[in-house]
């Protein structure tokens, strides 16, 4: 058996007095969608401020297994995580430059292999052709990207200037233009309507089947988490108290008591 | 369509005019007066805290019937967006426009010396806001000592060329090193933190340079400044009426000697030295690292989580706006021939970043426009050389509050897909 | 041990002026998140009105030194409120909400705009004050050095205590202190709930610049002289103390005071009193950079 994308070992995050995750362990696989799911508090953002170098774990492992080694990213500084592990992330409350365009965007996404390129500025400043074949890479990726989430028309317009939805999807475009192996999405479906939620749905399906990378997803919108989900996992109180296949998850009665609430309605 | 309601609004500015008598009578109209012989009088001037009133009253009216009537127009005006795009074609005129004046205003009939030397004045402001708009304007990171590395570059020069009686193109690139190095060190402890102490750390960075070269009297002189430092040569070749080292700039060209070759001669070093902080400004916001600035500008968080290295990316418009503000203090140098610590003010830093912000942030045409303002402006009232500053006060306070984003705060794209919008018309 | 002590004195009377400037800073900031550029020349204008007071009533021959010294103080702390005022309505509330830079800006301008005008309205030549308050208590006597506190220093440090305990259950107790907290909290609540957020604001100006306004008055009797540049490094010095003690932070602000105080005058009474300006920046950087939220600042949380 190889290893997982993402093992996490016994995460434990104390605040002061508060435990806001306690010995926490699950994998995430390659090619897979993992929910992470539970009430309000459970801890779930925590898991991701740690796993992205936000927060610095009190405890615990987290390592992260690609082709090209092995991570432990409790020891490392947060923007690394991204440079040399590859985890990409997205937020709650949607990050974007929005001053820049959108395809602006989708290149700061891409400053690391593009800094190379340039040289450190050096080659860059001269216009050299070698640059000048990595910016059209860059601006061809970020077209991809931008057909794939359907933005293709809006890309010279400043990001801060688009709907609510789109500005989602555009976050987790940014995020996939820095080839990540792993790719965390705090709520995307957070603030959706119905329709966008579908096309929500197709992308993340998108990058799992052909981007050759594992996501990690938060999500309050149960109906969803159940729809694309490969496994959950579901926190309470900073524990995790159960995982599975999303049919096992509905059926665990800790899970139903916790979470969906006493009356063993499933709510949506 | 509102009416304007004139009776509503004189009654508001005579409010407001009171309210402006209450605050001059105490400070306007008892000016205390220490030339006496009996210790300090009070010497009262209540027409003149009551004139001054009138004034803010009058000006509150004026004020406010410009602003009720350019909002009945704009109402009936053009979108936004076609405003937009008209503006960005404005200023691309404008730039044009400022170049090629810029080019040939010493052939012009009216450049005679005071003209030449204003001129040289604003292009050095110019490049120093183009320098600090780096920092600012893209990195968004707030400097308010920025003129600390201009008297690092000024000093530098002066010491390199007064000791070592090294060309004014050799020493200038050194100065500019200097000023850079200067940037990294002050930069590397202090650029994680957030705006408003970055700005107070860095505006006690400028203090702090002041008060060394004022009290470091060995090596800068101390408060009397350095003086005799060289002047720059036309490229071996000096400006002087006639050297014992071989030939002057006026005989190797076979001109009469006129002390206006030197002065036309320092406009085009400025002039070019401005230039290339633009081009190079240019260039680098399309490179990834140029991005990065303006992306950690907008949220710095996204960028750490994309992988860019918050403190060397900032580290690098640090030490680049600084370079520029070496450049620009070895121009001011060599230009002068003679430096203080009195040069280096914290005025100074107020002034350039004034110019960086009223332009509006980023923008580099915008820079032009208001070095011209500020400094060709307060320049012409020289004759109210006490009413100068205050102007220029009242100047920053009115154009902030009239146009927050500064005067032309337009941002262009650094890449695109599609075509320019409005390129053909 | 005695240069020591006469140190200590100095320190703390200078502190105290500090202090009751970095207030200023302090509430300013908690309530709107910016740095009021232009606060140093309100101290100004509170020196020079208690300066026109005391000139112009002395020249009337009315009081006693002790009455001149209260009304003065009074005087100074209504002019400066109404200076304050006016600031905030000027080149604050037009651009509330708006850009960050914008703000700062104006303030900076508005700094300028005051120190030519007070320049131009009373002239650019510094203004002598004899001394009103003469003598004190010898503490201790060795050889040719003795330890002085003067009835000058305990009225400053006394002053500073009782206005700081005044302003502290003010903020503690009263309603506009609670409207001022709720508008530090979140001010579009505080708005929502039926609070008149622009009077609290304009209020939070006023106090700031009536402390400022005694810390003017201060200095002016016990420096004896004052110019229209003074505003700008003892303003950066506050702020620098209120940044010290943790902005936000009225103790804080008291402490940083304190601090910045006792430092300049150590500095200056055992090292150089050319480079006592590099010591007080020279800690605040070093603060800054191991502790961001000052001494007794609140940590911030990056919320992510």
């Amino acid at each position: 058996m190889t290893a997982p994308l993402l093992a996490v070992d016994r995460l434990t995050m104390r605040f002061g007095g508060l435990v806001a995750i306690d010995a926490v362990s699950f994998h995430a696989e390659n090619q897979k969608i993992t929910s992470i799911i539970g009430p309000n508090g459970a801890g779930k953002t925590t898991v991701f401020n740690c796993l992205t170098g936000f927060y610095k774990p009190t405890s615990g492992r987290l390592l992260l297994t690609t082709p090209k080694g092995e991570f432990h990213l409790e020891r490392m500084e947060d923007f690394r995580i991204n440079q040399r592990a590859g985890v990409a992330r997205t937020f709650q409350n949607i990050r974007l430059f929005p001053a820049m365009s959108v395809l602006e965007n989708l290149m700061v996404a891409q400053h690391n292999k593009l800094m190379r390129a340039s040289v450190w500025s050096l080659a860059g400043l001269l216009g050299l052709g070698a640059y000048r074949r990595a910016e059209r890479d860059a601006v061809e990726l970020g077209r991809y990207w931008l057909e794939r989430i359907d933005l293709i028309d809006r890309a010279d317009k400043p990001a801060g200037d688009l709907p609510y939805g789109d500005q989602r999807r555009l976050e987790i475009a940014r995020a996939m233009c820095s080839e990540p192996r792993l790719l965390c999405l705090d709520e995307p479906a957070a603030g959706l309507n119905p329709r966008e939620t579908l096309l929500l749905n197709d992308l993340l399906r998108f990058i799992r089947d052909e981007h050759n990378a594992g996501v990690l997803l938060i999500e309050h919108d149960m109906s969803m988490v159940m729809e694309i989900s490969d496994h959950i996992v579901v926190l309470d109180y900073g524990r995790k108290i159960a995982e599975g296949d999303p049919e096992a998850v509905r059926n665990n009665p800790a899970v139903i008591r916790a979470y969906l609430g006493e009356d063993e309605e499933e709510s949506a | 369509m509102a009416e304007i309601d004139y009776i509503a609004q004189a009654k508001e500015s005579a409010i407001a005019a009171l309210v402006g008598l209450a605050l001059t009578v105490p400070i306007v109209g008892l000016r205390t007066d220490s030339s006496g012989p009996d210790g300090m009088t009070i010497d009262v001037r209540m027409l003149d805290a009551v004139l001054l009133a009138i004034g803010i009253g009058v000006g509150h009216f004026m004020v406010n019937l410009a602003r009720g009537l350019l909002q009945q127009r704009r109402r009936a005006a053009k979108p936004a967006i076609a405003r937009a795009a008209n503006l960005k074609s404005v200023a691309y005129f404008l730039g044009a426009g400022a170049l090629v004046f810029g080019l040939v205003l010493p052939g012009l009939p009216f450049a005679d010396r005071y003209v030449m030397d204003v001129g040289t004045l604003v292009l050095t402001y110019v490049m120093l806001g183009w320098g600090l708009n780096i920092v600012v304007g893209l990195a968004g990171l707030l400097d308010l000592g920025y003129v600390a590395f201009y008297a690092v570059g000024a000093y530098s020069y002066a010491l390199i060329a007064s000791h070592f009686g090294w060309s004014f193109w050799v020493c200038l690139p050194l100065a500019g090193a200097f000023a850079a190095f200067f940037g990294i060190i002050l930069g590397f402890p202090v650029l994680r933190l957030r705006g408003d102490y970055l700005a107070i750390v860095t505006l006690g960075f400028g203090e702090i340079i002041r008060v060394i070269l004022l009290n470091w009297y060995d090596f800068t002189g101390g408060p009397d400044g350095m003086s005799r430092i060289p002047r720059p040569d036309f490229f071996g070749l000096p400006f002087a009426r006639s050297s014992p080292d071989g030939a002057t700039f006026h005989e190797f060209f076979g001109l009469e000697f006129s002390s206006m070759h030197r002065i036309i001669f320092l406009y085009y070093l400025i002039f070019a030295l401005a230039l290339l902080t633009n081009v190079f400004t240019l260039r680098i916001r399309r490179l990834p690292v140029g991005r990065a600035w303006e992306a950690l500008r907008e949220d710095e968080i996204a960028c750490r989580s994309l992988g860019v290295n918050p403190t060397n990316t900032k580290l690098t418009a640090f030490a680049i706006g600084a370079m520029f503000g070496g450049f620009a203090g070895a121009f001011f140098a060599t230009r002068q021939g003679f430096i203080s610590p009195e040069s280096f003010t914290f005025i100074e830093s107020a002034v350039i970043l004034a110019i960086v912000v009223l332009g509006g942030m980023g923008s580099q045409i915008g820079v032009v426009l208001a070095a011209i303002l500020l400094i060709g402006g307060t320049e012409i009232f020289r004759d109210l050389a006490e009413y100068r500053m205050l102007a220029f006060g009242a100047a920053m306070v009115a154009i902030m509050v009239w146009k927050p984003r500064g005067l032309l705060s337009n941002r262009e794209p650094t890449v695109r897909l599609g075509p320019k919008p409005g390129a053909g018309s | 041990m005695e240069y020591f002590l006469q140190q200590l004195i100095n320190g703390v009377t200078l502190g105290s002026i500090y202090g009751l400037i970095a207030i200023g800073y302090t509430m300013v900031y908690g309530i709107i998140g910016m740095i009021n550029f232009a606060h140093g020349d309100i101290f100004m204008i509170g020196a020079f009105s208690g300066l026109i007071v005391i000139v112009g009533l002395g020249a009337l021959g009315l009081g006693s030194a002790g009455g001149l010294i209260v009304v003065a103080i009074i005087g100074a702390m209504i002019v400066a409120a109404a200076y304050g005022w006016a600031l905030e309505r000027i080149a604050y509330r037009p651009l509330r909400g708006s850009f960050r830079l914008a703000a700062l800006i104006s303030a900076i301008g508005m700094s300028i705009l005051l120190q030519n005008y007070v320049q131009l309205a009373q002239g650019a030549r510094v203004k002598p004050l004899q001394p009103m308050i003469e003598g004190g208590f010898v503490l201790m006597q060795k050889g040719d050095f003795t330890v002085n506190l003067s009835y000058l220093q305990i009225i400053i440090v006394g002053t500073t205590i009782a206005l700081m305990t005044g302003f502290s259950l003010l903020i503690a107790k009263t309603s506009i202190g609670r409207s001022q907290r709720a508008c530090e909290q979140d001010m579009k609540m505080a708005a929502l709930l039926g609070l008149d957020v622009n009077r609290t604001i304009s209020l939070t100006f006023m106090m700031g610049a009536a402390l400022a306004a005694v810390a003017g008055m201060m200095f002016l009797i016990y420096y004896g002289v004052i110019d229209f540049f003074i505003g700008f490094l003892v303003g950066i010095k506050a702020f620098t103390a209120a940044v010290l003690g943790g902005i936000g932070s009225l103790p804080g602000a008291m402490l940083g005071g304190l601090l910045i105080g006792l430092i300049e005058t150590f500095w200056s009474g055992y090292f150089t009193v050319e480079y006592k300006d590099v010591a007080a920046f020279a800690i605040l950087v070093l603060v800054l950079i191991f502790r961001p939220t000052g001494l007794l600042g609140r940590p911030e949380v990056e919320k992510v």
